[in-house]
């Protein structure tokens, strides 16, 4: 870590660490509660329930 | 077991056993004389025995159903098995030097027997031997099911399974014999370490091809959990355990890092080890196997993906609380107490989100000692991330720091959570794999329940009483400006709660010992009987159901 001082890494925590966590949670958050997101959320919390019966072939009917 | 495999992947598992072998017998024959050595003869005879296992149906007849139409389930059932023999290990071995620090004479005068060789087999024990199979078995039940898919390979599996039993057994038969790293959760040695990458690697390479073959739209949470555990103990391991081998014939090995450096990586490691090893893979299993213990989805579905995020992000920042009033710059320390009270919130948003899950379901939690269990890790969690985020603060770290207020913390964590969340989804997948209505004895569960609970809740009490009294101890001073106590007033103030510890350890030990055998009884029923769900059978049963050729 030679040219790297101990100044400069709390310099790039204090600046670009801050905003980039800012930009991730705001990031996440869209994801989370983008509306065309719902229905896949939806169907993954449910097709969890009843999924013992072996692989899928692509011949079920969906 | 080995009749599932084709003739090819029989060759292909025999040519890697010989590679191993091989390995074992330049290890033995190098590190003649050294640890290296008798390690050495472990993997020889490892390899050998597999050899034999394998090479002895060789010819056996090939499968003849179609593998794709079916999960492949026979690492999981080995994997849950092999959990619970480390349970009973690292259980056993952490009761007895327990009992130990009550009762020095129980060390018995051997060096391999001391409480400084001994207390790493527990620790790996428990958290290598017993949580990573847990977390190895499920994850393949996990990813298999949510994807709709069969594992993406037939060896693979087997290869992170056995190799990583491999490792643990070369971890702890090490510790024993005296070599150490002496890094905390990350004492293994350089080559031990080295196995250990490859077998990871080839683990998260078989999770990502498996979703690859999702026959799902979008990747279930519970798998983005597991993963994050893979990738970032992968991260933590290789970076934590950089190291120069004293010599390419012996164990002994020099870390890359030295003084406050060193510190920091360790404890980067180290508590990232609890957050990723000890949390994140078990919130898959929580967000998996509760909603389908209990028939009900999980509560809020995008409450769960931003506590997965805040998790992810805040926890590798924490690291820095184990170092407080050391040489770490002052701003590391703060930094870490800042990213340990946030914590809280996606941890608790995960707590919560499982308890009101089951809101509503109160009913199944009274009656199924299953459920029950999962519910009670739910709060364990709540409870020891609060006490967590409070300790990392840094007055009352002072106070907590060093005392046995730690270990409480430790195995609130442990014991009350993840030890509680494993046998929880251990229960509830073994009637699935095994293709059951239930375990063998409801009342067992029952039992391994209470015992398990009462066992907790004494142990963490009597370190809380036996860690403040201490840190308390520490800190008083007489008029005239000394310390009021000495050191071994402190020692004779804990011993009571050195022996309540050491009571409440046997309890959760027994109710392990239970479960293990209400487990083999299941196994054994499910032999003589049919199986009960609508399955194409398998080779074993030598009738297909839907024959290749047709």
């Amino acid at each position: 870590m030679m040219g790297l001082s101990h100044d400069m890494v709390v310099g790039i925590a204090k600046s670009f660490g801050l905003f980039y966590l800012i930009a991730l949670s705001i990031g996440i958050c869209l994801y989370a509660f983008w509306p065309r997101n719902r229905s896949r959320f939806n169907r993954a919390k449910y097709s969890i329930l009843d999924d013992e019966n072996g692989p899928l072939t692509g011949e079920e009917p969906r | 077991m080995v009749a599932k495999l084709t003739f090819v992947e029989r060759q292909i598992a025999l040519l890697i056993l010989g590679i191993i072998t091989i390995l074992g017998l330049v290890m033995a024959s190098l590190g003649a004389g050294d640890a290296l050595g008798v390690h050495g003869f472990i993997v020889l005879f490892a390899g050998l025995g597999l050899i034999f296992a394998v090479g002895g149906s060789l010819y056996a007849p090939e499968p003849i159903e179609d593998r794709s139409r079916e999960y492949y389930d026979d690492p999981i059932k080995i994997g849950i098995v092999l959990a619970m023999i480390w349970a009973m290990i690292g259980m056993g071995v952490g009761d007895w030097v327990a009992w130990m620090l009550a009762f020095p004479d129980l060390r018995f005068d051997a060096a391999w027997s001391s409480f400084g060789r001994l207390r790493p087999v527990h620790t790996t024990g428990i958290i290598f031997g017993f949580g990573g199979n847990a977390l190895i078995a499920t994850s393949m039940h996990v990813m298999q099911r949510t994807s709709r898919a069969r594992l993406a390979g037939q060896i693979s599996p087997w290869f992170v399974l056995l190799g990583y039993n491999l490792f643990v057994i070369l971890a702890t038969t090490g510790y024993v014999m005296g070599v150490t790293q002496s890094k905390e959760y990350a004492e293994a040695e350089w080559y031990a370490d080295i196995w250990l990458v490859v077998v990871w690697v080839v683990y998260f390479v078989l999770y990502i091809r498996t979703l690859a073959r999702r026959n799902e739209p979008h990747i279930y949470v519970a798998n983005w959990y597991y993963l994050a555990f893979i990738l970032v103990v992968a991260m933590l391991h290789i970076v934590n355990n950089l190291a120069v081998p004293a010599s390419f014939t012996a164990a002994k090995s020099y870390s890359l890092f030295s003084g406050v450096q060193d510190a920091m990586t360790q404890w980067w490691y180290g508590h990232n080890a609890v957050a990723f090893f000890l949390t994140a893979g078990f919130l898959g299993m929580l967000y998996y196997y509760l909603p389908k213990r209990a028939q009900r989805p999980i509560y809020s579905y995008r409450l769960s993906i931003l506590s997965f995020w805040g998790i992810v992000f805040f926890y590798i920042w924490v690291g820095s609380h184990h170092l407080h009033y050391t040489a770490l710059p002052h701003w590391v320390q703060t930094l870490g107490v800042t990213f340990s009270v946030m914590l809280l919130v996606p941890s608790w948003a995960s707590a919560g989100n499982a308890l009101m899950t089951l809101n509503g379901a109160w009913h199944k939690v009274r009656d199924d000692a299953t459920l029950r269990f999962m519910f009670v890790a739910a709060v364990f969690y709540g409870l020891s991330t609060f006490e967590g985020s409070f300790m990392a603060i840094r007055p009352v770290n002072s106070l907590s720091h060093y005392t046995d207020w730690t270990v409480g913390h430790v195995h609130a964590g442990s014991m009350g959570w993840v030890a509680l969340i494993t046998f929880g989804a251990i229960y509830a997948a073994v009637p699935l794999i095994w293709r059951r209505d239930d375990m063998y004895s409801w009342r067992l569960v029952e039992w391994h329940f209470w015992l398990a609970l009462a066992g907790t809740v004494i142990y963490i009490f009597a370190m809380w009483n036996s860690g403040i009294v201490q840190g308390l101890m520490w800190r008083t001073y007489n008029d005239v400006g000394t310390l009021q106590y000495s050191f071994m007033d402190t020692v004779v103030a804990m011993h009571p709660y050195y022996i309540a510890r050491a009571i409440g350890g046997l309890l959760f030990l027994i109710g392990a010992v239970i479960g293990f055998y209400n487990i083999l009884m299941t196994i054994r029923a499910a032999r003589s009987e049919d199986r009960l769900l609508d399955h194409p059978t398998d080779s074993e049963a030598c009738e297909p159901a839907v024959p290749v050729a047709e």
